[in-house]
């Protein structure tokens, strides 16, 4: 039955061509960033200041930046800081708010209004405030720290849609049928009412890694994210921020990376919910 | 429908004392002294204990939290650690220059989005269908400050005068294409679909039969259906923009309360903080208050159905 699904799954997302190219963009960045040391033709640290501010070249083909580093080394390497990011950040969201809307969809009553308030109150916080925040509040901003915040500020959303999946579940036969089998709460839970839950939340997870790696480009622009010589997309357009009269390459070439990546991921995401659940279909079509 | 807004309210309620409770909390579980960030390198012993009476900070949680409470009934956000002014003021003074932002940025956004929606949705898949919505996919990805530096060099290009700055309007374009940007390709992609959608029902079929002309049918018929969800993102979208502006302003140095906050972040002046962030927040829930409402208003439909689904 499982098996099924997923080959059903597969089939159509074969047919949707622009699910395809954003698996294709998503595939790419992912091969760079792995094989970053391999793929990068510069070392992306080595300042050499002979070489500062040098327009793309045949030797740097995006340019140099302001210590004379090559700027698609620096890019390439930003993949893996950005692929990190966005995979940890969205699990830990993945991770809260699958469990919350699990509970509150399957045990109702007074837990699901506790649940659902407060994210309710979540939901009504500006998203990126909260994680400047939480970035700000501890001593040293870092990757890591932004990484937690932007995973604790995310869930709401996974939270709902977790709910709402949960409550047409539990009517199902099946859950009824185990139910009047006298299983245990936590085996119907695990057993029948997780797994047929997840298709909409595997979808969601696929979209906020997109928001991630906005988010923690966002953070690093600011300087609260990855902190040099660290090469985060975000962080390399803010200190390309100073020489926009002229170098423009600086600022221009990460932006695209982001937009790259945050295309790759939001097209993959969008064909992913079309081939699982087709009166889903995306309205943005 | 009376009904309908006062359950609507009730819902509000707890949201925003959660709202109110989850800013206080979070300023107090931050590590560090507050009172040491205000006074800095050089201090002793007394004027710490002193600055401690004075905030209350020496005080049980929930004593605090009281107080707090109490301000802010009176309209009192309290006192900045840093330039000892009160927050309501410093708020209300940046107050305007945002909501000024936030227009604009809607403003770009509703035209560029609805505009590039329909003429997208007329011809399907021709080439002008597929450029735009390249475009709005693009703009939907990008990052926001990115499309604000682009914007500088493109304007430094043409030598436009008006790059950073506050007073006179020619300075709110800039900002506000930035702002709006995201919004606007957001709002074309909806419209777009909801516009192929309506343009499918029998009644367009129908008006197009009775020989009406193709500008009468989709300004008089398809755009009126289309723009029950549209308002609903807008009215999202215009919360979001006061979140949204932290960017912006910074890039363009806009005086309004993104950067304050961001400003208050960065030097650990937690009362501006929590009174921004509580701001945004209230804002932002409000706004989506009067979405629904404007929502019911509009649609019969949904009011009923909201009705019977709320618990």
């Amino acid at each position: 039955m499982r098996g099924s699904i997923t080959q059903e799954t597969l089939r159509q997302l074969r047919k949707n061509k622009t699910a395809l190219f954003g698996l294709f963009l998503v595939a790419l960045l992912v091969f760079t960033g792995v094989f970053a040391p391999f793929v990068a033709p510069h070392n992306p640290y080595k300042a050499d200041l002979d070489i500062s501010l040098q327009p793309p070249s045949t030797q740097y083909w995006l340019g140099t930046d302001e210590e004379g580093r090559d700027v698609l080394s620096r890019i390439i390497y930003g993949a893996r800081i950005s692929l990190k990011v966005g995979i940890i950040a969205s699990s830990i969201s993945l991770m809260i708010g699958a469990l919350l809307g699990l509970i509150a969809g399957f045990f109702r009553g007074w837990i699901e209004t506790i649940i659902m308030r407060f994210t309710d109150v979540m939901f009504g916080f500006p998203a990126l405030l909260f994680m400047i925040g939480i970035t700000a509040a501890v001593p040293r901003p870092s990757i890591e720290v932004a990484m937690l915040a932007i995973g604790l500020v995310s869930w709401p959303g996974m939270a709902r849609i977790m709910r709402s999946q949960v409550l047409t579940v539990v009517d199902r036969e099946y859950v009824i049928a185990a139910r009047s089998l006298g299983y245990s709460k936590l085996r119907i839970i695990f057993r029948h009412v997780l797994p047929n839950s997840l298709a909409p939340v595997v979808v969601a997870f696929t979209m906020s890694i997109a928001g991630a790696v906005m988010a923690e480009a966002s953070l690093s622009f600011i300087g609260l994210g990855a902190q040099p010589p660290e090469p985060s997309w975000g962080s390399m357009i803010a200190f390309g921020r100073v020489h926009l009269r002229g170098e423009w390459w600086i600022s221009v070439f990460p932006g695209i990376a982001i937009a790259l990546m945050v295309i790759g991921f939001n097209l993959f995401g969008e064909g992913l919910r079309d081939a699982l659940d087709p009166t889903m279909r995306s309205k943005t079509k | 429908m009376l009904q309908y807004i006062l359950k609507r309210f009730a819902q509000l309620v707890p949201v925003i004392l959660g709202i109110i409770l989850l800013t206080f909390i979070l300023m107090y579980i931050v590590p560090g002294d507050p009172v040491l960030s205000m006074v800095g390198e050089r201090y002793d012993e007394e004027t710490l204990e002193l600055l401690r009476e004075q905030f209350h900070l020496n005080d049980p949680l929930w004593k605090q939290f009281g107080h707090y409470l109490w301000g802010l009934a009176h309209g009192d956000l309290g006192v900045s650690f840093v330039s000892q002014k009160p927050v309501t003021d410093m708020i209300l003074e940046r107050f305007p220059a945002t909501m000024l932002l936030a227009v604009g940025a809607m403003v770009v956004s509703i035209l560029l989005g609805i505009s590039v929606g329909i003429i997208s949705s007329i011809k399907p898949h021709s080439w002008i269908d597929r450029t735009s919505m390249g475009f709005a996919l693009i703009g939907v990805s990008a990052p926001v400050f990115w499309v604000g530096l682009l914007l500088v060099i493109g304007a430094r290009y043409v030598g436009w005068p008006y790059l950073t700055g506050y007073g006179c309007l020619p300075y709110l374009i800039l900002p506000a294409i930035t702002l709006g940007t995201r919004s606007a390709a957001f709002l074309a992609r909806v419209t777009r679909a909801n516009m192929l959608e309506v343009l499918s029902q029998d009644y367009v079929r129908t008006a197009k039969a009775k020989g009406l002309s193709n500008f009468i049918v989709v300004t008089k018929h398809a755009l009126k259906n289309t723009l029950i969800p549209v308002i609903t993102i807008i009215g999202v979208d215009f919360g979001s923009y006061l979140s949204g502006a932290v960017l912006t302003e910074s890039i363009f140095n806009w005086p309004g309360i993104g950067r304050l906050a961001l400003t208050a972040i960065l030097k650990r002046d937690f009362p501006v903080i929590q009174g921004a962030v509580l701001v945004t927040a209230l804002v932002f829930v409000t706004a989506n208050f009067v979405v629904d409402i404007l929502y019911g208003v509009i649609d019969p439909r949904i009011r009923v159905q909201k009705e019977s689904n709320a618990r």
